[in-house]
């Protein structure tokens, strides 16, 4: 077997185990993933997708194996605002009193001091990011009055401006217009180009084999992971979904 | 007390000042509700309400114990509020019994463990006092601890603002970028503690959750920034304590109760007639007579 260089990786889960007062949520699942790549996380709900994504993250603590994040440790990762994660839009609370700006500036926060005083370099990095989502007219609109896709592109934006190099996606395409849909496939396409590392969690089986160079099919644990067009085949499906067959879950349009 | 002799308002509001226990009342009051309103944004935010009951009304033994030691009555409420939110969350996650039963079952449980303690303890403890709160009879050093408290929550409050809107937000963010949640969940249990305590003096151990949620449920109805939403929370507060001790004192009313019932109307009045969220939109009323 080769060496593995962890430099070589941005993620790097082996083995891990994530249980929630004695209940598995997630049990042996390995990944790898490269500069420049995209990968779909596909699974039922339930099926430990956003067990993953809080990993990775830190939000919750791994009972066994080990995460290595640009080759350090997830602390450290956080300390250096490497990942980004965007939430499910059903995940934040739409009523909450902030606007556009506001969002997109705690994107900024953890790279500021104490009392979070936005620098003259904070305020350029949210104003262009907010301006790569096309968000610049709605600067302090506050979210309930936004869109769902307008929404979603607001925390995109966020993660734009905190300038991660890998990026945590929940559902990005979920409840948005086509517009927003556009935007955000064109901006795969630059996050790629500039090397970021895009892990997404989609129930779209479309958008897996549109975007996603890799895809990891987990049902508790990692069913299959691989190239896209190698392992996102009906029967890998199937067993993902607990034998469902794949024309019903892609439905006639597909 | 002659009704005749508040005819105007000048004298309405000087009278009652040329009292020495009153301009008290009224500045220990405002400091009181000032700081429980800063608070209250963060809790209606966060959906502590229950939370703020919990803690509130779990202080009681604590201040029981701290009298009849001679220790200070914030330190024994303090041990006791995060006492209970401790041993809320350690039966919520050993049992299967669901957290607003398990909360509503601890504090009760303190609380009755309050009452029997004053029961049995031979000391000058003011029941009465403590349910109801007794601004007017405020004493020197109960003021100096509350003054010592009141403005270690504003400090604490302020340095960490941004990070509390953030953890009430969108606390995954939080965590992600470094920021210690774990820290920022325990601060505002303490801040709640601390806050619950002082509360207690102007309203007493009963009514103090509504110090803690009204204001800042007020302000969520008549603001969408949050900045904002702090400053209406912390007047309105400030403007139901001062209503509240003048009306008790004019008509001879229970001033706790008096204070939260102000409360009470200025958030109908926001319910009524926000501009943007009430039920009579005011925008929209006087746009029609445009």
């Amino acid at each position: 077997m080769e060496t593995i260089n962890y430099q070589n990786f941005r993620i790097e889960a082996e083995n891990i185990c994530v249980d929630y007062n004695g209940k598995v949520a997630l049990y042996d699942a390995n990944l790898r993933l490269k500069p420049g790549q995209i990968c779909g996380l596909v699974g039922m709900n339930g099926a430990g997708k956003t067990t993953f994504f809080n990993a990775l993250t830190g939000f919750v603590n791994i009972s066994k194996g080990k995460i290595r994040i640009n080759g350090e440790s997830v602390r450290s990762a956080q300390k250096d605002q490497t990942i980004a994660y965007v939430p499910q839009n059903e995940g934040i609370d739409s009523q909450f009193p902030v606007n556009v700006w506001d969002v997109v500036m705690m994107g900024r926060y953890g790279s500021m001091n104490i009392f979070r005083c936005p620098r003259e370099s904070d305020v350029q990095a949210v104003k262009d990011a907010i301006e790569r989502v096309d968000l610049t007219d709605h600067l302090s609109t506050p979210i309930g009055n936004l869109s769902g896709g307008q929404r979603k592109r607001t925390f995109l934006a966020r993660a734009i401006a905190q300038r991660a190099s890998i990026l945590l996606l929940d559902e990005p395409f979920s409840g948005v217009d086509i517009r927003t849909e556009k935007l955000i496939s064109e901006l795969f396409i630059q996050f790629k180009n500039e090397g970021k590392t895009i892990l997404l969690s989609t129930h779209d089986m479309i958008h897996v084999r549109e975007f996603c160079d890799l895809v990891l099919l987990i049902n508790k644990t990692v069913v299959a992971y691989g190239e896209t067009s190698e392992v996102f085949t009906p029967e890998n499906i199937t067993t993902t979904f607990g034998g469902i067959s794949p024309d019903f879950l892609f439905g006639p349009e597909s | 007390m002659e009704l005749c002799s508040f005819l105007t308002l000048d004298s309405f509001i000087t009278d009652p000042l040329t009292h020495e226990f009153m301009r008290k009342a009224l500045l220990m009051s405002s400091l009181v509700a000032a700081v429980c309103g800063f608070l209250s944004s963060y809790l209606t935010l966060k959906g502590w309400a229950l939370m703020g009951d919990a803690v509130s009304h779990s202080v009681m033994p604590g201040v029981v114990v701290a009298y009849a030691l001679g220790l200070p009555f914030s330190l024994g409420a303090f041990i006791f509020g995060v006492g209970s939110v401790a041993l809320i969350g350690f039966i919520k996650q050993k049992s299967r019994v669901k957290e607003d039963t398990v909360i509503g079952l601890v504090f009760t449980g303190f609380f009755a463990l309050g009452i029997v303690l004053v029961s049995k303890i031979k000391s000058n403890i003011d029941l009465h006092s403590i349910l109801f709160g007794s601004p007017l009879g405020i004493s020197l050093s109960d003021v100096k601890q509350t003054i010592f408290i009141c403005l270690l929550v504003v400090i604490l409050l302020s340095i960490f603002r941004k990070d509390l809107m953030l953890y009430c937000f969108d606390p995954r963010h939080a965590k992600t970028v470094g920021i210690n949640v774990f820290f920022l969940h325990y601060l505002l249990l303490t801040c709640l503690s601390l806050a619950a305590v002082v509360g207690l003096q102007s309203v007493g151990i009963i009514l103090v959750v509504a110090m803690l949620i009204t204001p800042g449920a007020t302000a969520y109805l008549l603001t969408d920034k949050f900045d904002n939403m702090t400053v209406i929370s912390v007047l309105s507060a400030i403007i139901s304590s001062l209503i509240g001790i003048y009306v008790s004192f004019w008509f001879d009313l229970e001033t706790g109760g008096s204070i939260v019932l102000a409360q009470t109307f200025i958030f109908l009045f926001a319910f009524l007639f926000a501009p943007r969220y009430g039920i009579f939109k005011l925008k929209k009323l006087f746009a029609g007579y445009k």
